[in-house]
């Protein structure tokens, strides 16, 4: 509970003063932000994506100044709610959030996030709980004694709103209390004043100009960037946007009417790749992929991220009846894992992930056949669970490697 | 610098060879350790480097060259590396509010949309030989040739740049040019296609990665071809066949080893 907090507000301080020679060695580079940790693999900073099976497979987390691109699921269901994930994770941590969107008003994308399962900061925000948690307090100390080591614990009074831990896990049929909202920056595209025409046209299109031009307009204002000492900002500037690339955007990428406008994502990727390399921001875009008809430009897209994973939901497609995957809502693809200060890239021992959504947490997990727990099964499902089982082409023993089957 | 590959090349850091044109590709997997050798390598045989990064900052590159053994803040500071990092001159190009900067840039033609002169004039008059220096030859590297193709830049004029590269870097003053271009076959990237080919051609090394064509293996990461000699000069294609060596790349070096010879199997 409040353990993790003052360890990370004491990391900076461990390493300047004496202290035994058996604590970790902290590099006083950064100073302690909540939220964040050094990755063990790198010494990169890192933030928490919000899902903490999605930085497990990541390599540990979204580093600082780099870009996560979540390729979306036909219907953007799952790819939107990894964005929300990510903005809550962002003000639980008392990050600042830049939301930019041109579908669903940031305003409300950003009232409508998932309300955080750690007990304590429900507790705090609900006076009435908070008033059942002290009866219960009270109680338990004048009828038990059992627990002498809890008499010492921090009261709930003395914790503070933001959690400082990496990584939390949110309760979806529950809003995120008003009481906690983040420094927030919002770019909505209908209700953005179209520009002067004084810009050439061999720029990044009209659109992601203006969306870049905010994003820089943060980072520098706010000091994100370092260019300003007195404003030495303690939190991360986190970034996420909204289905890049659709046509919402203006995008026309794969018209053949105007092919200049053909680099204008991959130009506004690669300028975004520098404001975040400068600055103490991180970046999450969902792009319907789908969308994209030309795989070329997919291709470079990724290429210009730097963490890249692709969701492909089971919603409307003939997965979804497929007994292999009825504990499933979708699969997950890593098509890229980035290499930071290093020559290896942190990638996660299997390749075949799935999803699936329950209410209080949204699980990555290596994917499996079920157990086949009926007594009595027909022959006919066991043949399409090998079907479907040589399709995944993974090793799954040889009871369900072919046609024959022994019934006893 | 990694002494495996450095063997298998037949390169010490003692002599460099002079007026050669290695291109590295790639496929399914990333080839920037190549990249990553080919700096060290020569900035440790003390060849005047001129580095062209587009994809990533210095500091990256930095750290990395510091786990193989060299250091590029004090070589920049010695003159001996010229380093252009691509995204803080691009950021600097659209943001910066000092027009004075933006000529001399030497990304600017991506604001003008003109050809890759400024880039071209940028990298000659790095490696232009100058008295009182004692550096052996002039080095260009270009980390991902490719990103400029997501610039908007005509594959054309791109491979316009290149040869004027060649020319002046190899030709005029006997150095050597490296360049890395991330392979399109799988995704039908016809302009990427068309630069790999193009350069290729005019290579005498090619070191083309690949992934391993039955997926992801923690032990081998991937197999490289070494293509010596002009490829795809006609004559020559049918007789060179290339060398390929699988490898696994760890902290520090990676270790290369005949086909199915991971240690990991023996």
């Amino acid at each position: 509970m409040a353990a993790p907090c003052h360890r990370g507000v004491s990391a900076g301080d461990d390493a300047v003063g004496t202290g035994t020679s058996f604590k970790r060695k902290v590099r006083g580079k950064f100073p302690a932000i909540p939220g964040t940790r050094p990755s063990v693999h790198n010494g990169q900073l890192l933030v928490s994506t919000g899902v903490p099976s999605l930085d497990h497979i990541i390599g540990g987390g979204l580093a600082v100044g780099t870009l996560l691109l979540i390729e979306e699921d036909t219907y953007g269901t799952y790819s939107h709610l990894l964005l929300k994930y990510f903005l809550a994770e962002g003000v639980i941590s008392g990050h600042e959030v830049f939301v930019a969107s041109a579908n669903d008003d940031p305003t409300d994308t950003l009232q409508d996030l998932p309300a955080p399962l750690t007990d304590e900061i429900l507790r705090q925000n609900d006076p009435k709980s908070t008033k059942e948690a002290f009866g219960h307090v009270e109680d338990s100390q004048d009828m038990m004694k059992i627990a002498w080591r809890y008499q010492n614990m921090p009261k709930m009074e003395a914790l503070p709103i933001l959690s400082s831990r990496f990584g939390h896990y949110y309760d979806l049929s529950k809003t995120m209390p008003l009481e906690m909202s983040a420094k927030s920056h919002r770019f909505f595209l209908p209700h953005v004043k179209p520009p002067n025409q004084k810009e050439n046209v061999s720029e990044v299109t009209c659109n992601y100009n203006q969306l870049l031009e905010a994003i820089q307009r943060v980072v520098h204002q706010e000091g994100y960037d370092g260019s300003n000492p007195q404003k030495r900002p303690k939190t991360v500037l986190r970034v996420g946007i909204e289905s890049l690339g659709s046509v919402l955007w203006g995008d026309d990428i794969c018209s053949h009417e105007r092919p200049e406008n053909q680099h204008s994502l991959t130009r506004f990727l690669y300028a975004l790749r520098g404001l975040l390399r400068t600055s103490l921001s991180v970046c999450v875009i969902t792009v319907p992929t789908h969308l994209i008809q030309n795989e070329a430009i997919t291709t470079r897209v990724r290429n210009l991220s730097d963490t890249v994973v692709g969701l492909e939901s089971f919603i409307g497609s003939e997965m979804e009846a497929n007994p292999l995957y009825k504990d499933y809502h979708g699969l997950l693809h890593v098509h890229q894992i980035p290499r930071l200060n290093s020559l290896i890239s942190d990638v996660a021992d299997t390749k075949d992930l799935a999803f699936k959504l329950k209410r209080k947490i949204f699980a990555i997990e290596r994917l499996h056949l079920p157990p086949d727990l009926s007594d009595t099964v027909s022959r006919s499902s066991k043949q399409d669970l090998a079907g479907s089982a040589k399709l995944l082409s993974s090793g799954c023993g040889p009871a369900a490697g072919g046609q024959k089957h022994l019934d006893f | 610098m990694f002494p495996e590959l450095n063997s298998l090349l037949g390169a010490g850091t003692d002599t460099v060879e002079r007026g050669k044109f290695t291109l590295l590709c790639d496929s399914k997997t990333d080839g920037s350790f190549l990249v990553h050798h080919f700096l060290s390598y020569y900035l440790r045989a003390g060849c005047r480097v001129c580095f062209v990064a587009l994809v990533q900052s210095f500091s990256h590159y930095s750290i990395v060259a510091q786990k193989l053994g060299v250091n590029l803040s004090s070589a920049k500071d010695e003159g001996q590396l010229v380093f252009l990092e691509g995204l803080r001159s691009y950021t600097d190009l659209l943001f910066g509010d000092n027009p004075e900067a933006e000529v001399t840039n030497p990304l600017c033609f991506l604001r003008a949309g003109s050809d890759l002169k400024p880039l071209y004039s940028f990298v000659s008059a790095a490696l232009a030989p100058s008295a009182g220096q004692s550096w052996k030859c002039p080095v260009l590297i270009l980390d991902d040739v490719s990103v400029l193709l997501s610039l908007g830049v005509p594959p054309l004029q791109l491979l316009d740049f290149m040869h004027y590269c060649r020319a002046t870097v190899c030709t005029q003053y006997q150095g050597n040019v490296v360049c890395l271009v991330h392979g399109a076959e799988e995704s039908g990237d016809e302009e990427k296609e068309l630069l790999r080919r193009s350069l290729s051609h005019q290579s005498q090394v090619i070191l083309w990665a690949e992934g391993l064509s039955s997926g992801f293996c923690k032990e081998v990461h991937g197999q490289l071809k070494i293509f010596r000699g002009a490829v795809s000069s006609g004559k020559k294609r049918g007789q060179t066949q290339p060398e390929i060596y699988q490898y696994k790349i760890q902290d520090k070096h990676v270790t290369f080893f005949a086909r199915g010879l991971s240690a990991a199997v023996l």
